[in-house]
């Protein structure tokens, strides 16, 4: 707070001293920036800080599997999945993520057919759902390229390839591109994880061909992709 | 200098399927323990062997092992492959490269403790990976490596493997088990501890991937022969993953023990041309870093520890003189704040603080006071929570403040003559987030 008055005195100082004072003249201050603050439709700063939840409605209940008409072959993936653990709500994560393939995203309706098919409520499957970075609880593009923008990925330029990819795939609906926490693949900085094919180093000059791939449905970066990497330790040849 | 145990051939084409692997000596450990061996006497040679957890605590393996209690309950074995320690990244060429070995040493685990049912819960972006063990799992199903009363020994194993969704907590043991019941993935109270009650409220042991591919090689040379390897107190060969500012980033094997510059110059080939090392984290991004000066320190655990860092999960990440420090710092900062379960408030509140500190730092508002404070923030907050997502960040931040403070001071300097009006204060109005204020909570 101090740091502030002191700057807000400095900001004023030029127009009245007008180089009077020497020691204030010298510094030869730009034009004051604009703050602004970004505000939400009702008001507030943050989203959803004043949505009143319906106090009227009862919680949603275990879907009725009579009204929620679930694919046969998304219950039958989400079954199996129960079947594998001995308490079948351990199967929360893969059901959603099978509802996720199916839908695109989790959106209300997978969730409805997810709780439907695990005999849980909604509740406590959003509550999962909202938890974890890889289940969307918004609609997001099909082409999902997460792009590593952690410690290491950053030290080999990382934030530069995610604002360049960021720049290339503007304005398509089709991509997700997003940053995310370390993906385990340090050793080829910077790194992206294209439809869960790892690819690197990416060089800023690789993103359009990249962004064209992804685009045309080819695997990305065939020659750069993890699988193809050989050990760098000296005893790891055979 | 680099010594090979597990990384030994690991490039050897098609070492993933079963053929392979057993023509190179593969589940003959397996098969050994089985018809010869009790539990209790894997226990001894893990206990011989002096191996320690190579996931991050560094706990003794086999001393785990013996904490499982043996009631006629049922007991889970729960392999952790989420890997999300920043900087880290052997477990995945492991499992990428050699799946059946992670396999083998789990059977022979769950046999040391008595479970039954084991699961592997690995990341879910180590897609490739992940599908690799599940074919790696129906190739060791086919061979009667898992499944009931293996090889005629009455000895019964399920195995699971468990594909996580993206949260750097579920590395963390309970939170894991969490995750594993189908929770969000909070960590829990402890005591009780895992192994009285884990999953499902069982006897749970919970491992590392590194940790239980090392065991059928213990058995393989003897648990006081693998002992020999490394230091007294840290016992073997460790996979080290190096990245950051180095020319060969990548995972190296090497003997405990073995002079940190030896990695970091040797076989990660040293920072670029023309470049020194600044800092570098031991053990993962949650480690506090270290100074060129500690570069001759051996490579173990209870050096760097001496040393006021950890090995944790064996990474090192090198940041040359060419990055300033509180770049780093934020970045770090911003990633602990994004993984933050919520559940204990030093750490949830304790990380928010530290990024809208460090973004003042970074914007020239705030002053040397700041930085005290800021150093305050983290000490209070190690030791106050249910896990310790929260020290993970104190601990590298605390010391980079302490080791850095003239440089935190000049960046102060640099970004207030650089931008006289502070520009928008990053922490708002009511210091509430920007990041919450356009609703984008990325990392």
């Amino acid at each position: 707070m101090i740091g502030r008055k002191k700057k807000q005195a400095a900001a004023e100082a030029p127009s009245e001293t007008n180089g009077n004072v020497g020691t204030v003249a010298t510094r030869d201050l730009p034009p004051a920036p604009q703050r602004t603050v970004t505000r939400f439709g009702h008001g507030s700063r943050v989203p959803g800080w004043d949505d009143a939840v319906d106090l009227t409605k009862d919680p949603a209940e275990v879907p009725d599997p009579a009204t929620t008409p679930v694919d046969a072959g998304l219950r039958a993936e989400i079954e199996a999945h129960m079947a594998k653990y001995p308490d079948f709500r351990s199967a929360a994560i893969p059901a959603l993520a099978a509802a996720q393939r199916f839908h695109g995203w989790c959106s209300p309706e997978a969730i409805e057919q997810a709780a439907c098919v695990m005999r849980l409520t909604p509740g406590y499957l959003i509550s999962v759902a909202s938890f974890y970075d890889m289940l969307e609880t918004q609609p997001v593009g099909r082409h999902r390229v997460y792009v590593c923008t952690n410690i290491s990925c950053s030290l080999c330029g990382a934030d530069e390839l995610m604002a360049r990819l960021l720049e290339e795939t503007a304005g398509d609906p089709d991509f997700n591109v997003r940053s995310f926490e370390c993906l385990g693949a340090c050793d080829i900085a910077p790194m992206a994880s294209v439809n869960d094919i790892y690819v690197g180093p990416i060089s800023l000059d690789d993103v359009p061909a990249l962004v064209e791939q992804i685009r045309a449905g080819v695997p990305p970066l065939p020659n750069k992709q993890l699988h193809l990497r050989k050990s760098t330790d000296p005893n790891a040849a055979s | 200098m680099s010594q090979a145990i597990l990384f030994k051939g690991i490039d050897e084409p098609g070492l993933n399927t079963i053929d392979v692997y057993v023509k190179r000596g593969g589940y003959e450990q397996l098969r050994r323990v089985l018809t010869t061996m009790t539990p209790e006497a894997v226990t001894e040679e893990l206990l011989a062997s002096g191996l320690r957890g190579r996931g991050g605590a560094g706990f003794p393996t086999g001393k785990k092992v013996s904490f499982i209690p043996a009631a006629n309950v049922d007991k889970y074995l729960v392999c952790n492959a989420d890997e999300s320690e920043p900087g880290t990244f052997k477990d995945r060429e492991l499992m990428q490269k050699s799946p059946h070995m992670l396999i083998e040493g789990l059977v022979i685990g769950a046999y040391a403790a008595g479970a039954t049912r084991s699961f592997i819960y690995i990341r879910g972006e180590y897609v490739e990976q992940a599908d690799i063990i599940d074919a790696a799992m129906l190739e060791a199903q086919e061979a009667g490596f898992i499944g009931e009363n293996l090889l005629g020994s009455g000895f019964s194993l399920s195995l699971v493997l468990h594909r996580g969704a993206g949260a750097y907590i579920c590395g963390e043991e309970t939170g894991l088990l969490d995750s594993l019941e189908g929770k969000r993935g909070n960590p829990r109270l402890k005591p009780p501890f895992p192994a009285n009650q884990g999953l499902y409220q069982g006897p749970t042991l919970i491992n590392n991937v590194e940790t239980l591919a090392t065991i059928p090689h213990i058995l393989a040379m003897g648990g006081a022969e693998y002992a020999k390897i490394g230091t007294e107190t840290s016992a073997g060969t460790k996979l080290v993953s190096v990245s950051g500012n180095v020319r060969r980033p990548g995972n190296y094997e090497v003997e405990l023990g073995t002079p940190s510059r030896e990695i970091i110059y040797g076989l990660a080939g040293g920072p670029p041309e023309g470049r020194e090392v600044k800092m570098w984290f031991p053990g993962g991004s949650s480690s506090p870093v270290l100074e060129p000066k500690d570069l001759d320190l051996p490579y173990d655990f209870n050096t760097l520890q001496k040393a006021g860092s950890m090995l944790g999960s064996g990474a090192i990440i090198v940041v040359d003189d060419s990055v300033a420090v509180v770049s780093v710092a934020l970045k770090l900062a911003k990633f602990y704040r994004h993984e933050s379960c919520g559940k204990c408030t030093p750490c949830r509140e304790g990380t928010r603080w530290t990024v809208s500190m460090l973004e003042r730092v970074d914007a020239g508002l705030a002053t040397p006071m700041d930085l005290d404070i800021m150093a305050s923030v983290q000490e209070q907050i190690i030791g106050n929570c249910l896990c310790v997502l929260g020290d993970a960040m104190a601990m590298p931040i605390g010391s980079m403040v302490k080791k850095f403070r003239a440089e935190f001071e000049a960046h102060i300097e640099a970004a207030r003559d650089r931008n006289p009006y502070g520009g928008d204060d990053p922490g708002g109005r009511d210091g509430l987030d920007p990041v919450l204020v356009q609703g984008a909570a990325d990392a």
